[in-house]
């Protein structure tokens, strides 16, 4: 059941929108870093994602369906890298996320492929429910797919990326077929769990004191000066000032001087829309919107239902992570660590999304064939 | 080849269609929120992101300098650093304050009694919480640069005075401002800065102090300066010259040595204070920067009184120094007449009371008119008259040759003393004037109460022939003030001659202070601090000791230089314990003058700068007609205390 897909056949208007995407981060990385002692990171942000189109396209080039064979397998390497992680991985900005990945020589953070396994292995488990209706027993089942890496990674402790597999399963679930009344309950959980985390009481048994801090300050920013209150205080500054027009190339103050955390990865849409202001974040959000319908009409085109549940997959994941990156940006939601795809500087986060990505040209390559 | 082909039936379309419309509105409402942060409330977030990036440094103008005379410095400043707390951020300044407290050694309490004064101020003005930073300190602050960034250093100018609280009183000290002087200030003083407390410093706070500047500069998040904006420069306060004689001053300090008491030199034809100095003395470098509670208080409780400037502050019985109004009051008023004479056997009664001569128990002064009653002092002479032209007649001459009134000198803490009138008896004790008191009055004694500044420049006017200038400090002064009071030509020529005498002539009570070529002339003084019958009561004790007056002046009419001269509980008489230290300012007047006319001012000119040569007496008068024994003997008078009586 050989094919050669043509060149013809990728998705050139994804590609644009992808590059597009992509050159709107490395200048922002340039603005953002280049008088710093981080001056050269563009140029490093350039290499990984030389590295991510490449990878991208030799994942194209293997049927899907091969992938999805593996998925049992898939998944046990990620939970086995997981718990690989949390026994022996490298320890940065407080949480042991990395893992050294021989050869590479550099450190990969082993939730970011966890992610495409849990799309790859999410696929697989709605694709084989073989009505248009979800049953509770299938839920459950996904559910606790979902749920041991969930748990794994937040031990590490990665709340962002953990948050990431949630609407996985959500929009997997409601594709497949979800109930309203399993709807309905499942809602109520997550209105109590986010209801806990926000209550101190209950928050205090079990979050962590960073995350504890982290939503106190979002709640509160005014309380927690150079706290991650401060962050999303200078954030909004520079969302702010940024007017209209924006500031200019590399000429945002808040850019320029510091006052915008992580600058570069996190808090790139922040830089972004100081200094290219309103009309600069209608473009990058515009690109972004694109790109995600892009990817439903990719879903849409799908030969089958497994290749849709891949592609609605990438879509939820890269969904989630604009949301949720950009709403912290402008200050509507608390400091979680989720970058912004492709824009923010970062060799996991960006291997991924081109990994993602390179799954969905591999849907797309084969919508014809049967 | 897998069981997926099996499963080709496709989800249904419009769940698909359901998240395109979900994405869309996603980035909907993203876009509302950068709407509304980057459009409606645009304004807001710049400002906020200016006041991120710049920060207001005050730049601290120098305070003007104090020249003497000759432009040789009197006080000037030190550089030094103040280290200034910003206020932009409170939370993070509350977050840091015990770090701070820490590191700099100031009590945290003392940090939130600042913050809380000036949370009135614009939060963008810094408060200076440390004025004059230690090494140790500048170096806490550069290393804790990035993590404190509330904190921020400016170079200042820090009073530098002469050491050895020379010169102290009158200069004054700067201290930082008080609520009072801020409010008063109209937004020119914040708190933290420093003006005048005293003396000139406060006098001339206005043209001394001048206006701080301001400096914007970019900083970037950890408060390191990247970019200066604009600086509006500091102006400077101006430099005032004085009308002081360093010289003068150096002598007079000298010669007055450690004994309390104060020493005033003036130039009669202008009023120009040529030295001012009271002791004991204190040294207003421990003011410039701040100066501790318990130093203060300490001052402030000194039983010596060293705050005190006693040339203006100094309120005492003049004693036979008041004899010179009481024979200028008897020559005007021509009542006893010129040729009144008494015979003094040591006392005399009055009133049914026996008043002693200070002679008493020691001899007589026999049979004495005007001129020898001056010379010896006589008290008895003097009863007489005072009797016979009662207090009105005192009061009012007393009161036209400025007692009991303010000389008007540029000084903010002159007092006026007190020339006692039957009207003043009556307004404060409500009661009528004794007769009796005016006996003790018309020899100084009694209510009477003046400053050594009062009775320089009423003798100097009185000498001068009725003129009277107002003392003043500074040498530019515009306006100065002068009083004539009409006396007859003969009148003058009579008193001037007696104070001549008092000097010159045998007999008089201050032969000690007779200098060759030099027409040195004045009036000597020995008040009591307390009536002969309370000091009989208590018996000796230093503290009652007489205080000792001397005004002299040089020539004997129309004098150029008029001093005056307290020393106070010396137990010596007037002549012999303050004589001396007038002698020696007119004799290093005349030697300066002396010099000068003789074309020789070019060693002058060459003369260092004062504070780098702790100046002596003989190197301000080489050409000295003394001999240098002469010279050493003179100055530690205060050795041979023993008192004369």
């Amino acid at each position: 059941m050989k094919d050669a897909p043509g060149t013809r056949d990728y998705d050139w208007l994804l590609l644009a929108i992808l590059a597009a995407i992509c050159a709107l981060g490395v200048i922002e990385i340039y603005s953002a870093t280049h008088g710093s002692t981080l001056s050269g990171m563009h140029m490093k942000q350039v290499r990984w994602l030389v590295i991510g189109f490449v990878l991208m396209f030799a994942l194209s080039r293997l049927d899907y369906h091969l992938i999805l064979d593996q998925a049992p397998a898939l998944y046990l390497l990620g939970i086995t890298a997981l718990i690989a992680v949390l026994l022996v991985g490298h320890t940065r900005f407080g949480a042991k996320r990395w893992i050294n990945v021989p050869g590479i020589g550099e450190l990969l953070q082993v939730s970011e492929l966890v992610k495409l396994i849990i799309i790859i292995v999410l696929a697989r488990f709605f694709a084989e429910v073989r009505s248009d209706q979800l049953d509770l027993r299938d839920l459950i089942k996904a559910g606790l797919l979902v749920g041991v890496p969930l748990v794994l990674i937040l031990k590490q402790p990665d709340l962002g990326t953990a948050l990431v597999l949630i609407p996985l399963l959500v929009v997997g679930a409601f594709l497949a077929g979800l109930q309203w009344q399993h709807a309905a309950a499942f809602s109520l959980a997550g209105i109590l769990l986010v209801g806990a985390v926000f209550y101190p009481p209950v928050s205090r048994r079990i979050l962590k004191p960073y995350q504890r801090e982290r939503i106190t300050s979002f709640l509160h920013p005014e309380e927690d000066a150079k706290g991650s209150g401060y962050q999303l205080l200078q954030s909004k500054i520079a969302v702010g000032s940024g007017g209209f027009w924006g500031k200019g190339f590399s000429n945002g103050s808040q850019n320029q001087l510091g006052y915008i955390p992580v600058r570069y990865s996190d808090f790139i849409m922040s830089a972004w829309a100081e200094e290219q202001g309103f009309k600069g974040v209608l473009l990058a959000l515009g690109l972004y919107m694109a790109l995600l319908l892009r990817l439903v009409q990719n879903a849409q085109r799908a030969k089958d239902r497994a290749g849709m549940f891949l592609v609605m997959g990438v879509a939820a994941a890269l969904g989630f992570h604009v949301l949720v990156n950009v709403a912290m940006v402008i200050g509507a939601m608390p400091v979680t660590g989720i970058p912004l795809p492709l824009m923010s500087y970062g060799g996991s986060a960006t291997l991924f999304v081109f990994l993602a990505i390179g799954l969905v040209m591999n849907v797309r390559l084969r919508r014809f064939v049967n | 080849m897998s069981y997926w082909f099996r499963n080709d039936n496709r989800l249904p379309q419009a769940r698909l269609a359901i998240a395109s419309y979900i994405i869309v509105g996603m980035i909907g409402v993203l876009l509302l929120g950068f709407w509304k942060l980057q459009v409606i409330d645009a304004d807001k977030y710049s400002s906020l992101a200016e006041r991120n990036r710049v920060r207001y440094i005050p730049v601290i103008a120098p305070r003007g300098r104090m020249l003497d005379r000759e432009g040789r410095v009197l006080v000037d400043n030190r550089p030094s650093f103040s280290v200034l707390l910003l206020r932009d951020d409170l939370a993070q300044v509350q977050k840091h304050l015990a770090g701070i407290s820490e590191g700099l050694g100031i009590p945290l309490d003392d940090l939130h009694d600042q913050l809380n004064n000036a949370k009135n101020l614009p939060k963008f003005q810094p408060i200076i919480i440390k004025p004059d930073a230690s090494p140790a300190d500048v170096a806490f602050i550069e290393s804790h640069r990035s993590d404190i960034p509330v904190l921020e250093m400016i170079p200042v100018h820090r009073r530098r005075y002469l050491p050895g609280g020379f010169f102290a009183h009158a200069a004054g000290y700067v201290g930082e401002v008080s609520e009072q002087q801020i409010e008063a200030s109209n937004g020119r003083l914040r708190p933290g800065d420093f003006a005048g407390k005293s003396g000139l410093e406060r006098q001339y706070n206005d043209l001394l102090q001048g206006t701080d500047g301001m400096r914007r500069v970019v900083v970037n998040s950890v408060g390191k300066e990247v970019d200066r904006l604009a600086t509006q420069e500091a102006i400077s306060g101006k430099q005032i010259l004085l009308t002081i004689d360093y010289d003068l001053q150096q002598v007079a300090e000298q010669a007055l040595g450690a004994r309390p008491g104060a020493a005033v030199a003036l130039d009669p034809r202008t009023g120009e204070v040529l030295a001012m100095v009271s002791h004991p003395t204190l040294d207003p470098n421990d003011f410039a920067v701040r100066i501790s509670a318990n130093d203060w208080k300490s001052l402030n409780e000194d039983r010596q009184k060293p705050l005190l400037n006693r040339a203006i502050q100094a309120q005492l019985a003049p004693g036979s120094v008041f004899k010179i109004v009481t024979a200028t009051a008897m020559l005007e008023d021509k009542n006893p007449p010129e040729s009144f004479t008494t015979f003094c056997p040591g006392y005399a009664t009055f009133y049914g009371r026996q008043f002693k001569c200070y002679i008493y128990g020691k001899g007589s002064h026999g049979v004495a008119g005007l001129h020898k009653a001056v010379l010896e002092s006589c008290d008895i002479f003097f009863y007489n008259v005072g009797m016979r032209l009662g207090i009105d007649r005192l009061s009012y001459y007393g009161s036209k040759f400025g007692l009991g009134r303010k000389t008007g000198i540029d000084l903010p803490e002159e007092l006026a003393g007190l020339m006692p009138s039957a009207e003043w008896v009556e307004r404060v004790y409500h009661r009528k004037w004794y007769a009796g008191e005016t006996i003790s009055v018309a020899i100084g004694q009694g209510a009477v109460i003046t400053t050594p500044l009062q009775l320089a420049r009423m003798i100097g006017g009185i000498a001068s022939g009725g003129v009277f200038k107002q003392p003043h400090l500074l040498k530019d002064a515009l306006n100065v003030g002068e009083e004539r009071v009409a006396l007859s030509e003969a009148t003058v020529e009579k008193i001037t001659d007696a104070m001549y005498g008092v000097v010159n002539e045998e007999g008089g009570t201050a032969r000690n202070v007779r200098l060759p070529g030099i027409e040195v002339s004045g009036k000597s003084g020995t008040a009591q601090v307390i009536g002969y019958a309370t000091r009989e009561k208590f018996g000796k004790q230093k503290k009652f000791e007489d205080n000792a007056w001397f005004v002299g002046y040089a020539p004997r009419r129309n004098p150029e230089i008029v001093v005056a001269v307290l020393v106070q509980e010396s137990g010596k008489h007037g002549g012999e314990a303050a004589g001396p230290v007038v002698k020696e300012v007119i004799k290093a007047y005349y030697d300066k003058k002396n010099k000068k006319t003789q074309g020789q001012e070019t060693a002058e000119s060459k003369q260092p700068d004062p504070r780098n040569t702790p100046a002596r007496v003989a190197a301000t008068a080489p050409r000295s007609a003394l001999k240098p024994e002469e010279s050493a003997a003179v100055v530690p008078a205060r050795a041979s205390a023993e008192p004369r009586r």
